[in-house]
């Protein structure tokens, strides 16, 4: 691989900024080129797919038309609920050619559906097995960590693929060649609460420190996610679960982008360790 | 999310089979189409291989069209508008943006205000808008959706 479309989506660019961070720095150690999708809209996430349907297939379909029309073949969405709504919307049109056309005609952008959407997750096993293995120098040796998937990186049927819906592993493998120790626990494909961490705050604490209490119950000594969701969720909200009396010792939350980057050795700053709500950065033994 | 919920998945489903109108405004004015975070669970487990979620979208859509949605629920509303709203101005969702129009939508001044500070420091709310320059044809798509009766 010496290159694919990158898709950053909205949270990248500010609330899930270590996601892009360490994205970034890991395809530059690889030696793969990331070439954004010009003029790329948002996917429309939760909110579009609650209250419109022609929206919430348009702008994703919007995404898709432009990538294709770029000249490329393969779409990196690194965010796990942009990638469900343009996967969703892929395999939809591709079930449903009369809604494609009728897309095509909605938004002017005539489109083959021909792109094909990589999750976080296939991507950096991808960049593993092209090499990327070899040039973890700086193991975690031994570091227990809990591996949560939440719901758009382990369901979905015909957009997450290859891994068990009810016990994903799909992580496992990149997060023992970081060096560390992959724990058993019960929580890794539950809920956080997702966008509703403004509308129904009360929830998503409650959802999350269900989910940090069993993670610590289980040894973790850190939870790696790929969701900028449940990232902010479990590590925004971690002060406000400590409020209502239901902490657990400070439990660092690393995206496994991050979690790859520090295996290699890639400066934390780089990779946005030290803009975490709950310290990560003691994670190498170091203050923010 | 189940918990928060006065009507279970199963539920909803039952009650769509029916189908008379009795049900139909039991369903549309139910709080827990706006409790769903649309996790895929139900659809992953349904023993009858329904899919529940994509059932909930389109109840929630129609609630939507139809103003249905409970007054307890108006934050959530309130979010998606602020959403919607953003993304339909610049093309692209910004924090700062949303959370402004959240708030006066939902009139919910002061929460999470402490983290502002926090969030600034940590690069991860910025003034400006994440403008894109096709925006005006997102607006075109806003537009075109909204005239088929559509949101």
């Amino acid at each position: 691989m010496k290159s694919i479309g990158y898709y950053p989506g909205c949270a990248l660019a500010c609330s899930g900024i270590e996601l892009d961070l360490s994205i970034r720095a890991l395809s530059r150690l690889a030696g793969v080129e990331l070439r954004e999708v010009e003029d790329w809209n948002c996917c429309g996430a939760s909110s579009a797919h609650s209250t419109g349907h022609e929206l919430a297939v348009a702008l994703p379909y919007r995404v898709l038309a432009l990538a294709e029309a770029q000249g490329q073949t393969e779409l990196l969405a690194p965010c796990a609920s942009c990638f469900s709504r343009l996967k969703g919307t892929l395999v939809r049109l591709r079930r449903n050619p009369e809604m494609l056309e009728k897309m095509a005609g909605l938004t002017g952008r005539p489109c083959r559906n021909s792109v094909s959407v990589v999750n976080v997750l296939e991507y950096l096993s991808r960049l593993l097995k092209d090499g990327l293995a070899d040039k973890l120098a700086a193991p975690l040796k031994g570091v227990k960590v809990a591996a949560y998937y939440g719901c758009l990186l382990s369901r979905g049927e015909g957009i997450i693929e290859g891994d068990d819906p009810e016990n994903p592993t799909g992580m496992e493998a990149a997060i023992r060649a970081a060096g560390c120790e992959v724990v058993p626990w019960n929580f890794a494909t539950e809920c956080c609460g997702g966008a509703f961490s403004l509308a129904k705050t009360e929830a998503v604490v409650d959802l999350s420190a269900a989910i940090l209490g069993d993670a610590e119950k289980a040894g973790a000594q850190m939870i790696v996610t790929g969701c900028p969701m449940c990232h902010s969720n479990l590590d925004m909200r971690q002060r406000a679960v400590n409020a209502v009396g239901r902490g657990t010792r400070p439990m660092p939350i690393l995206y496994l982008s991050e979690l790859l980057g520090l295996a290699a050795g890639i400066d934390p700053k780089t990779i946005g360790l030290d803009r975490h709500f709950t310290d990560a950065m003691c994670v190498v033994g170091r203050s923010v | 999310m189940a918990k928060y919920m006065d009507l279970m998945p199963h539920q909803i489903m039952r009650l769509v089979q029916i189908g008379d109108a009795p049900a139909e405004e039991k369903v549309l004015g139910c709080a827990a189409l706006w409790s769903c975070a649309g996790c895929l669970t139900c659809t992953q487990r349904c023993p009858k291989e329904l899919d529940p979620a994509a059932v909930m979208d389109v109840l929630r859509q129609m609630a939507y069209d139809r103003k249905k949605a409970p007054p307890n629920q108006k934050k959530v509303l309130a979010f998606h508008q602020a959403f919607l709203k953003t993304v339909e101005s610049a093309g692209r969702m910004s924090e700062f943006s949303l959370v402004r129009r959240y708030k006066m939508a939902s009139l919910d001044f002061m929460s999470d205000v402490a983290l502002v500070p926090a969030m600034f420091a940590r690069g991860k709310l910025k003034f400006s808008d994440h403008k894109t320059p096709g925006r005006k044809e997102v607006q075109r798509i806003f537009a075109a959706c909204r005239k088929k009766g559509d949101r």
